[in-house]
């Protein structure tokens, strides 16, 4: 049969999360001189990109707030930088709840960095459901780092 | 290859004449007619003789004993017939082309139905297929039909042969003349890329429908046309998305301010039932495809989202946290009277109302493991059909008898998922896998081809 496959011009559309940081969290990178100020590496590496949720939750958590006041304060410091928050559930969920979940979660971060002052207009929110993890991998363990709003630069 | 397919068929009984010439002389008594009770739990499946299709030509031949083929594997994969080893049969499809069968030779086979048929090529180079069905045990002629088509459609006329001897023999429509939409996956499971795919009902004719550039979810059958609703990524937006197969075209349904989802065609297909989620709160919306009108049918704080019609389109089953935790919900098709339709212990979701209106699968998790079941409308006859790790996406075939959804495993070595589709019937028989190239989730049935 005749289909045509779908042309979609591709904007570079999984780029932007892929690239981010594994985990700010580890602390990992050493050489942080070499990182540009302003830059998706500075948030992760310096301020911390993410926040984790509970189970079925999108409450912060006192951990996931102090991240978010380095991140609010941080987006004052460069203030020409826009960040979408990409709002994520972990594997053990329907697609279509954890997509909502998702969104939730995201607009958690977004409604808390607007309560501190970062304007709603630099703010995005996109959620991914179930269908992003950071960490694979089927145990709580993972479940945990994946429930998670990611702050990513534009 | 095979254009796309309003195919013309002509489908037309054989002419009195011709059927009195091959008609079973004897059996007058009443006998009790062969059927399959479908009604009960399981089944004995029926035997029943498939004969190669004879044909004149080298290609007729070979056409006909293919067509065989996918009629002996559909009755088959039913699980309610065991078509009998062709290499037992004592008749060639020549000596049943023009003569009744010899009963008692098929009866010592174990045949309780026999089918044999034609292939043959017209002078305008169309195929004519005709087949006959008979009553081994009672001696007697059931059914003969005749279909005329593009040879290139040989499989669709060998299915709809199957759906009608489906439906002479157990009372109900078929449901192999029909596609399966669903999305395919490939890579690692962080970096999953997922397509939208096509086949036929049996995993032939496999298409991918989306190139995988952007991330695409749930698609769904319109009733009506040859288009799909999903959702995709595109642009890094996440909308419902209509999709003609026909042509290839695709748009964005409805101007929303937020990320649309879990879309669903009315059962007219003038409309498409959908979630949208904004500022933290989903609810759910029809979009008339006719007008472009949105209108916003539910207003909770909570999550409500994967909406389906029933047949009659008068009501709506949806999943909602409203009341604390996932459970599902019937409504008006306008939003009113909301009724909470699941209260066993767990969270259900995904709910689908059967084509035949009698039941809703659901998707159910409950502590480690989740399930697929069915429940009636009216909350009752709760029955859980296939359980275990991760089983999730219920659609229903057209007749509303067999269910197919995905298992979606963590693989081996912990890198990676393992999806595939199965299908099962509503007793809870013959669970079956069904072969995909990749990796498969979000499974839905097409209506029967028009």
């Amino acid at each position: 049969m005749r289909m045509k496959f779908l042309a979609l011009a591709a904007v570079a559309l999984l780029a932007a999360c892929e690239t981010a940081p594994k985990d700010a969290n580890t602390g990992a990178a050493s050489n942080s001189s070499s990182i540009r100020p302003g830059s998706q590496e500075d948030l992760a590496v310096n301020v911390g990109d993410r926040v984790f949720f509970g189970l079925d939750r999108y409450d912060l958590s006192p951990e996931a707030r102090a991240t978010l006041d380095r991140q609010a304060k941080w987006l004052q410091t460069y203030g020409s930088v826009t960040v979408t928050i990409e709002g994520h559930a972990d594997e053990r969920g329907t697609r279509e709840y954890n997509l909502a979940l998702g969104e939730r979660r995201a607009n958690s971060v977004k409604n808390y960095l607007a309560a501190k002052g970062v304007p709603a207009n630099r703010v995005k929110v996109v959620s991914y459901g179930k269908e992003k993890p950071a960490v694979v991998g089927s145990t709580e363990a993972a479940w945990s780092q994946n429930r998670r709003g990611v702050t990513v630069v534009d | 290859m095979t254009t796309k397919t309003r195919l013309l068929l002509k489908l037309a009984g054989l002419t009195g004449a011709l059927l009195l010439s091959f008609g079973v002389a004897a059996p007058q008594e009443a006998r009790a007619e062969l059927r399959i009770d479908i009604t009960r739990g399981v089944v004995e499946p029926l035997p029943i003789a498939i004969t190669s299709f004879a044909g004149s030509g080298g290609r007729d031949a070979q056409t006909g004993a293919d067509i065989a083929k996918v009629i002996s594997a559909d009755l088959e994969r039913s699980g309610l017939f065991r078509p009998l080893d062709p290499r037992g049969f004592l008749q060639t499809p020549e000596q049943l082309r023009t003569g009744d069968p010899r009963y008692q030779d098929w009866k010592a086979l174990g045949a309780q139905a026999l089918v044999a048929g034609n292939t043959t090529t017209g002078p305008d180079g169309r195929m004519k297929v005709d087949f006959r069905l008979w009553d081994i045990a009672s001696a007697q002629y059931m059914q003969g039909l005749s279909y005329t088509a593009p040879p290139q459609e040989w499989r669709r006329i060998a299915h709809i042969v199957a759906d009608a001897i489906y439906k002479r023999l157990t009372g109900e429509d078929g449901y192999f003349d029909t596609r399966i939409v669903y999305v395919a996956e490939s890579g690692p499971a962080n970096t999953r890329k997922k397509q939208l795919a096509i086949m036929d009902q049996d995993g032939e004719n496999h298409q991918f429908l989306t190139d995988g550039q952007s991330l695409v979810l749930t698609p769904r059958f319109s009733p009506t046309t040859q288009e799909i609703t999903y959702m995709s990524y595109f642009n890094k937006k996440p909308r419902v998305y209509l999709f003609n197969i026909d042509t290839g075209r695709q748009e964005v349904l409805g101007d929303f301010p937020g990320m649309t989802f879990a879309p669903r065609f009315s059962p007219d297909g003038n409309r498409v039932i959908m979630s949208m989620a904004q500022n933290g709160n989903t609810d759910i919306y029809t979009l008339d495809l006719r007008t472009r009108r949105q209108t916003q049918l539910t207003d909770s704080p909570g999550i409500d989202t994967a909406p389906s019609y029933s047949p009659d389109g008068q009501r709506i089953v949806f999943e909602s946290d409203r009341g604390g935790s996932q459970q599902l919900y019937i409504m008006g098709a306008d939003g009113s009277g909301v009724k909470r339709l699941s209260f066993g212990e767990g969270r259900y979701g995904t709910p689908v109302w059967s084509p035949r209106g009698d039941l809703i699968a659901f998707t159910r998790q409950r502590g480690s493991s989740f399930a697929v079941g069915v429940v009636r409308p009216d909350g009752s006859g709760e029955r859980i059909l296939s359980e275990g790790y991760h089983v999730e996406g219920p659609t229903w075939a057209p007749n509303g008898r067999v269910l197919m959804f995905f298992k979606d495993l963590p693989s081996g070595d912990g890198r990676g998922r393992n999806a595939k589709l199965y299908s099962i019937d509503i007793t809870g028989a013959n669970e079956r896998r069904v072969i995909t190239p990749l990796d498969a989730s979000d499974p839905a049935w097409s209506p029967l081809i028009p």
